[in-house]
């Protein structure tokens, strides 16, 4: 019994041990391997960019591990050592984090486009019908409307709405103070702030919320899904740009620029178009189906806008840790001081 | 004896001890104690000391602004009072449960008696995730407490179900009815019969299952992550305070505030072994 | 007579609506959500990947767990030492400690600035974000379980047989494979059930260390979060389910390899 005992102890070790070697070899890759670190909601328009890249000479070969989550947590991991060759992030602030932590070139907005990928607009996302009749920034202060916004502390997404609805009071007049005083108003609005833009776009379909402020993007990506999103865009609204950008000490640099270059390129600013991305190729923004797609807002600003005077500027006065006006603002409404 | 909540920490009895000394037994003691340090140090012990010494590296004050930060207490607060509520209701239901598992008959009881330990080996995030599916907007039963502090209570009771149970089944097992029958033959009332004989014998199986319940529901966090909804304040616990901070680069401030629950868990296994103790003064005397 | 069937309805009732009611949804939400979609989720080479994490956590884990929980279990019994309190602490202390502060304390562990992380990341080992931290965490949240159920079963028995095969002359290894291991056999093997099922359901731990990054450090439990955040809830349930009934099948190994006591 005993010899019985320990050959099948030791057959069972064995088995266990080779499945974890087999687990192993099938877990590592071959070849040139890419690892993309992005923001929250993109994943089914880089799913089908991907694929279609490895399609490609340049891209046939190529593995990719991906990571999506809120941009500016994306952006501290990457900064504490997730391994990364290219991220894909939902603002310039997130970006600049790098820079700061010496992994991405501070050229990175000298590329083409100015180092962006795809554009989109902030939208309110309102319920079925517009009960509310949610149009303008005005509505979203009238009382008894509950507004979802992500954790600007987390989150890009949050960043740019909140930038946007600065912006907007600035150009319709505002004051410097009074502008600040809208966001905070609308700050005592807010129900539920989410870590990041996808998880705010699930708290307002689980039915929190008479509007989420979120991508125009992230609506059409959930109306695709089936989930059916009424959003509307606001006169004043804020042209979100996204960067993608290659890290400095990626091992994959040439194949990470390659593809980067592959998502600026006209089939792929298509595929952007259909996913309800706004394409920076000036060719694909000129297609019927383009314009069909996106109507046209006179009051689009964008980050370089003098009311928000870049994105250096803006995180120093609004986002930075401990002295941001969002800090003061979320200590007034008892809201998150932190991601 | 298949008590997975009975402690390692059970006093000694003189049975099962070794009592010769010789080299070759000190030896051996030699190597299984110095595979056992190696083992926990690299497991435990230091990964716990790491936590310990960055909580510090803004200082004492740097850990107090952490952990007496509005946020910070808001989060302590609401875990510490949904743990106690939680322990509460499984003080009471985990008894009641027990008490109808060991005294009572019925079709289909070893069924129950099985479905107690799910909760042990269901992973916590579907634990999660089907509270949501029960009581969110699309619950079948109309109630709608998702992402609300009742939705956490919920969940946790879920989760610590079978702490108090699997605690005082073998006590009531093992509990001897004579007391209680000479007590029910002298006329004494039922209720009288528990509180003055098996309560007392029960009480500490209650405890530890209490307290284990009440440690677990502090630091449970793949069950609440989907439910928490994430509003500070409002339904954030400490667990989901901590991970945000640390997943958002705030590893001294988060490091402070896990070095709090850190302490409330060591806590909790000091009163548990306590308890213990205290229980089974009577047998070592 | 009425108590007693009250007390039965009561006791029932609670188990009716906190157990039962979450666990009847699964079915239910997998069907509303669309058992294809399930699939279709199912069979991702993202989520077959996670899963195989899994099972590479499992893999190493309870092996490792289990030779710790008998080694230390007969030191705690059989062995006299100095510190046998600050031991068994240690040894109790996943049960009682948030997985949270388990992932932070490893992340800071062996991050950029923790005390072994630039010893790491200058030999180019990524512990962090990787295998190896996940296989730490989900060795630390598990550690206790197979000492707890070897524990009382060594001091039930008492060691007359190993003192006897001594006085006949047996070494300390032939003592310990024919001797100590049969009689402990079946609370190893309740310790590797629970064990096991532990390290399925991790969740909080390897959530902070691995980063989730798809198709590289994804669990399934990871998983299904994951899909719940990228609004497939089919996925989530789908996951769901398979995780779930693999804790039916520990469930009911847990339930007929319990010795019977507690239940009259």
């Amino acid at each position: 019994m005993p010899m019985n005992k320990r050959m099948n102890l030791t057959l069972l070790a064995a088995a266990l041990v080779a499945l974890a070697v087999a687990a192993g070899a099938t877990a590592s890759s071959k070849g040139t391997s890419l690892s993309l670190v992005a923001y929250s909601t993109p994943k089914p328009v880089m799913a089908k960019l991907i694929q279609a890249w490895q399609k490609t000479p340049d891209g046939s070969g190529v593995s990719f591990t991906q990571s999506y989550g809120p941009s500016t947590n994306q952006a501290k991991a990457v900064a504490a050592g997730q391994p990364a060759d290219l991220v894909f992030l939902s603002t310039g602030d997130d970006v600049n984090l790098l820079v700061d932590a010496g992994l991405v070139n501070q050229n990175w907005n000298r590329q083409s486009y100015d180092g962006i990928a795809a554009d989109t607009v902030v939208v309110f996302a309102v319920r079925d019908g517009n009960p509310k009749h949610i149009k303008s920034w005005a509505d979203l202060i009238k009382p008894g409307v509950q507004v979802v916004t992500p954790n600007p502390f987390s989150s890009g997404s949050a960043k740019w709405n909140i930038l946007a609805a600065y912006g907007a009071q600035r150009r319709l007049g505002k004051t410097d103070k009074q502008a600040t005083a809208y966001v905070q108003q609308l700050f005592s609005h807010v129900v539920s702030q989410d870590s990041s833009g996808s998880n705010a776009t699930n708290t307002f379909l689980s039915g929190k919320g008479d509007v989420l402020i979120t991508y125009e993007s992230e609506a059409i990506n959930a109306n695709l899904q089936g989930k059916n999103i009424q959003y509307v865009i606001p006169r004043q609204t804020m042209l979100i740009q996204l960067p993608i950008a290659v890290l400095k000490n990626s091992k994959n640099a040439d194949a990470a620029n390659q593809f980067i270059r592959f998502v600026k390129s006209v089939p792929s600013q298509e595929t952007l178009v259909q996913y309800g991305f706004r394409p920076v190729n000036p060719t694909v923004a000129k297609e019927a189906a383009t314009i069909k797609k996106f109507p046209a807002r006179p009051g689009i600003f964008k980050i370089d806008d003098k009311y928000i005077g870049g994105w250096r500027n803006a995180d120093k006065v609004w986002f930075a840790s401990g002295s941001g006006r969002m800090v003061k603002i979320e200590q007034a409404v008892s809201g998150p001081t932190s991601g | 004896m298949g008590q997975p909540l009975a402690s390692v920490a059970q006093p000694a009895p003189a049975v099962g001890r070794l009592v010769s000394n010789t080299t070759r037994e000190r030896a051996g003691t030699a190597l299984s104690l110095g595979f056992v340090t190696v083992f926990l140090s690299v497991i435990v012990a230091l990964p716990i000391a790491a936590l310990v010494w960055s909580s510090r590296n803004d200082g004492w004050s740097g850990f107090w602004t952490a952990v007496s930060a509005p946020e910070a207490v808001a989060a302590l607060k609401l875990t510490l009072a949904v743990a106690a509520l939680v322990a509460l209701t499984n003080a009471l239901a985990g008894t009641l449960i027990a008490w109808v598992l060991v005294r009572d008959e019925f079709r289909g009881k070893s069924l129950v008696n099985g479905i107690i330990d799910l909760p042990f080996a269901l992973p916590t995030i579907v634990a999660g995730l089907l509270v949501l599916a029960l009581y969110g907007p699309h619950s079948p039963v109309g109630v709608h407490a998702a992402f609300t502090r009742y939705a956490i209570y919920l969940v946790l009771l879920f989760v610590t179900l079978p702490f108090v149970v699997r605690t005082v089944q073998p006590v009531l097992y093992e509990l001897d009815t004579q007391m209680e029958e000479a007590a029910r033959s002298l006329g004494a009332r039922e209720l009288t019969i528990f509180t003055r004989i098996v309560f007392p014998s029960i009480l500490p199986g209650i405890l530890s299952g209490v307290a284990m319940a009440f440690a677990r529901a502090i630091g449970e966090i793949g069950a609440i992550v989907i439910l928490s909804g994430n509003l500070p304040y409002k339904t954030e616990v400490a667990s989901v305070y901590v991970f945000n901070l640390s997943q958002s680069g705030n590893g001294t401030a988060a490091a402070a505030v896990a070095v709090v629950l850190l302490a409330i868990s060591f806590a909790v296994l000091l009163a548990v072994g306590g308890i213990r103790r205290l229980a089974t003064r009577y047998e070592r005397a | 007579m009425l108590k007693k069937y009250a007390v039965r309805f009561a006791a029932l009732g609670y188990l009716l609506v906190v157990l039962l009611g979450p666990l009847s949804m699964l079915f239910w939400r997998v069907y509303v959500e669309g058992a294809g979609k399930a699939w279709t989720a199912l069979t991702d080479p993202d989520t077959i990947h996670a899963f195989k994490v899994t099972l590479e956590l499992v893999a190493i884990a309870v092996p490792l767990n289990t030779l710790f929980g008998i080694v230390v279990a007969l030191a705690i019994v059989r062995r006299r030492f100095l510190g046998k309190g600050l031991l068994n602490a240690f040894v109790d202390l996943p049960l009682a400690l948030s997985p949270v502060v388990v992932g932070l304390s490893l992340y800071l562990l062996y991050g950029r600035t923790g005390w072994f992380g630039p010893w790491f990341s200058g030999h180019g080992i990524q512990v962090l974000f990787a295998l190896p931290s996940m296989v730490l965490a989900t060795i630390f949240v598990s550690v206790p379980f197979v000492a707890r159920e070897v524990v009382p079963t060594l001091r039930e028995i008492g060691d007359e047989q190993e003192q006897a095969a001594h006085t006949l002359g047996a070494s300390g290894w032939q003592t310990f494979w024919r001797i100590t291991l049969p009689s402990i056999r079946w609370a190893v093997i309740y310790g590797v059930i629970v064990t096991t099922a532990r390290c399925l359901g991790e969740y909080g731990a390897v959530a902070i260390v691995s980063g989730s990054i798809q198709g590289k450090t994804e669990t399934a439990t990871l998983r299904v979060q994951e899909e719940y955040e990228n609004l497939n809830l089919a996925g989530s349930y789908g996951i769901s389910l398979v995780l779930a009934a693999i804790a039916i099948i520990v469930l009911i190994l847990m339930t007929t390899l319990r010795p019977k006591e507690g239940v009259s």
